[in-house]
């Protein structure tokens, strides 16, 4: 993949400018075949462009890697394998610099400079809000690996879709059956105060209480705050689990600060990785989570029943069986998400084939194709597992992982079904014109 | 520094209104929109300059009159559906109210003081924010609805995400605030301002009242920094604490720096420089803020006063 300037390079992906032509030919004699006529339609030497907002910079830089090497691996694959209806994929990066101002502006660009044919990224949910509107507004299709729950909350626009990950409200209620069958009936949350510890906050009570348990404390803590012991005797002693999402870099004191307080007889513990993407779990001051159990998307140690397509993934994106870059074990991927990314780009691929997308004069039909998807099955295209797609909402449903921290590492020890994180859709979207 | 024959000065800042204009027609579409933005946050710019160039107050919390400006009127769209005048005139409203009160706390102060004491009401502006996150869309921010972001003048709607209305819209507001600073800057009390920057115990002894001065002057640039971050939520469709954060208290600051403070059209030219300066380098390396840094260096070497105040100090002693 190359930077903004440049088409994907493929020096760096092992793939020769010989055997691409290969590969195109290979397509075009496919294409006369009988059952592609309505792609021999779309045939084209130009490279479908895709512009990836990145977190290249900012609090998301961790992510923003781990994104572009798992959207390289993606597109290195979908090239391999004859592009999108016949056409390469050039993958165009802009550094949002985890900043909703920034993040409009490359969208902006993205539509009048580089008149790329759709928008990808990113993860940090003020981005992506932040920058929704100016997809909108230049009618730029802009597929988001955010897992929050503002595309499904409808209040975005047409052109933003998230089909590649579940959202945040999906996820907490996927995991409330599992948390009352297995860690106890009386759970305290410890959040951070802002809006993705409000999600945590506002969609576990409901959700545990439909299983027989609840939420018997919640504790919001400061986004400023580096020091947690004077929150911790706000824990009811009746508690039976801590639920806890704190993120950022202060999650290493406070995972150390906790283990402090309770010492050896502590209550179940339940978090989500997020507070440890890209995160050691054997880092000092970790050791307390041991025995803990995790939500993850994708796990990121290498499981035992691991399918041939997660195998295929990993060893594509570049991860070892420990969730690390292949060769440097201190580069902790964010495995829990990046999934994402490749799954985002195959629905891509998926709904500009259903679309006979042609170019941005299509990009209305491209919406529309993608709005009538409705399942995703598992393989290589997505290795994480089976999902459905609501096009209402522009938003995906699938499995999620429940891990505990054993050994130096998680294992999977659950897995939920689609059906237990599906809600009632809140809007929808076709009704707005396009 | 010589003074500009009046005619001189309104030649200059018409020109480069004219020029803005004309740039409309010939820009390509990702510059054009680009312009559009950067004239909407120069306006912050020259907002901030009215205090820090020519009363000499250093504040950094002036992201907090953007961001009353960006709320102000933001919520009045999202939750009471007003029209977009209303709104405008509501973040107006806000930034103004809001630089009132802080101004009459924080001029009790001077100096360094007067830095700690703008940023720490600036952060509790911020936290106030996330606080009413129900309503504010704490650090996600809120989208302002498309549909509601057009402007009916008589008869005829204009959509703000149309580009050209954008354009212009921006053009517009930047205009006026630059002709109105001009104008300002050229008057008995803009003269009153310098002197309180210069000296302000001869100016108290000379009779003035420079509490009242300072203040109104306060208020005139939480006005104007509010009039931006109106803007910006109604032409662009997004509010969000970011916009609150120390990060945007500091960036008006460089941007005056980098222009040129107590220069009328240094805010523009910091502005427009420091974009530029993101939007290419980025394009070469993820160490882009380096190269920033870098650049600010050298400014400060070589441009002490900024680009237009070394231009006016080596060459053009008239310019305002």
């Amino acid at each position: 993949m190359t930077d903004k300037n440049g088409f994907f390079d493929l020096s760096r992906t092992g793939l020769t400018r010989r055997t691409a032509l290969k590969g195109l030919a290979a397509g075009a004699g496919l294409a006369v075949a009988p059952g592609f006529v309505r792609y021999s339609q779309a045939q084209s030497s130009a490279p479908i462009k895709i512009g990836f907002q990145s977190h290249r910079t900012g609090i998301g830089a961790a992510y923003g890697r781990w994104y572009e090497r798992t959207t390289a691996a993606a597109v290195k694959a979908i090239n391999d394998a004859g592009g999108i209806n016949g056409r390469p994929v050039e993958v165009i990066i802009e550094d949002d610099g985890t900043d909703p101002g920034r993040g409009a502006e490359v969208v902006g660009k993205f539509a009048t400079q580089h008149k790329t044919d759709i928008v990808y990224g990113t993860l940090f949910s003020h981005v992506v809000i932040g920058s929704a509107p100016a997809a909108g507004e230049a009618k730029m299709p802009y597929f988001v690996v955010s897992e929050g729950h503002h595309v499904a909350s409808t209040k975005l626009n047409r052109y933003v879709f998230q089909p590649g990950i579940t959202d945040v409200k999906s996820q907490i209620q996927a995991m409330a059956p599992w948390i009352a069958a297995n860690a106890g009936k009386k759970v305290t949350q410890i959040f951070p105060d802002f809006a993705f510890g409000y999600d945590h906050r506002d969609y576990l009570p409901p959700a545990l209480k439909a299983q027989g348990a609840e939420v018997i404390a919640q504790i919001a803590i400061p986004p400023t705050e580096s020091s947690f012991t004077k929150y911790f005797p706000q824990i009811p002693a009746e508690t039976e689990v801590i639920y806890h999402v704190m993120v950022g870099p202060a999650v290493l004191t406070f995972v150390k600060e906790l283990g402090e307080f309770y010492g050896s007889n502590r209550p179940q513990l339940f978090g989500f990785i997020d507070s440890l993407e890209a995160t050691d779990i054997n880092s000092p001051g970790l050791e307390f989570l041991d025995g803990s159990h995790f939500w993850e998307g994708s796990p990121r140690y290498a499981q035992p029943d691991d399918s041939a397509a997660q195998k295929a993934y990993r060893a594509a994106v570049g991860i070892d069986d420990n969730g690390a870059a292949v060769g440097d074990p201190k580069d902790v991927s964010t495995a829990a998400h990046m999934f994402g990314c490749w799954e985002t780009l195959y629905v891509v691929k998926k709904a500009m084939e259903d679309a006979g997308y042609k170019g941005p004069e299509d990009r209305a039909k491209l919406v529309e194709a993608t709005e009538a998807l409705t399942e995703f099955a598992e393989g290589p295209e997505h290795p994480q597992g089976p999902k459905t797609f609501n096009g209402k909402i522009h938003q995906c449903f699938g499995i999620q992982n429940i891990s505990k921290v054993e050994g130096g590492r998680l294992n999977v020890v659950h897995k939920t079904k689609i059906e237990d994180g599906l809600y009632e859709p809140e809007g929808d979207y076709t009704t707005q014109a396009l | 520094m010589k003074e500009a024959s009046p005619a001189k000065a309104y030649a200059l800042h018409l020109g480069v209104i004219a020029l803005l204009f004309g740039l409309s027609f010939v820009l390509p579409e990702y510059h054009h929109g680009l312009l559009a933005r950067i004239m909407v946050l120069a306006v912050f710019a020259m907002g901030y300059n009215m205090l820090f160039g020519y009363v000499g107050l250093l504040s950094l919390g002036h992201a907090m009159f953007f961001s009353a400006g960006l709320y102000g009127a933001g919520l009045a769209v999202i939750h009471l559906g007003w029209s977009v005048p209303a709104a405008f005139a509501a973040g107006l409203a806000c930034g103004t109210l809001l630089a009132l009160a802080i101004g009459m706390l924080a001029l009790r102060t001077s100096g360094v003081a007067f830095m700690i004491v703008t940023m720490m009401f600036a952060q509790v502006f911020y936290l106030i924010i996330l606080y009413f996150a129900s309503r504010t869309g704490g650090d996600q921010g809120l989208v302002v609805p498309q549909s509601a972001r057009v402007l009916v003048v008589g008869g005829t709607s204009l959509g703000l995400t149309d580009p050209t209305v954008r354009y212009m819209s921006a053009l517009a507001l930047f205009s006026i605030v630059l002709l109105v600073t001009l104008a300002i800057v050229r008057s008995r009390y803009g003269r009153v301002l310098v002197a309180i920057r210069e000296n302000e115990e001869r100016t108290k002894m000379l009779g003035y009242d420079t509490f009242s001065n300072k203040l109104a002057a306060v208020v005139v640039s939480g006005t104007v920094c509010a009039a931006s971050g109106a803007a910006y939520a109604l032409l662009f469709g997004y509010v969000g604490s970011t916009f609150a954060s120390v990060q945007y208290s500091i960036l008006p600051l460089l941007w005056v720096l980098l222009g040129g403070a107590a220069t009328t059209l240094g805010p523009l030219i910091g502005t427009l420089f420091m974009y530029y300066v993101v939007d290419v380098t980025s394009g070469y390396t993820s160490a882009y803020l380096l190269i920033v840094g870098i650049a600010l260096i050298l400014l400060v070497l070589f441009f002490p006063r900024g680009i237009l105040g070394t231009i006016r100090q080596r060459w053009l002693g008239w310019l305002p």
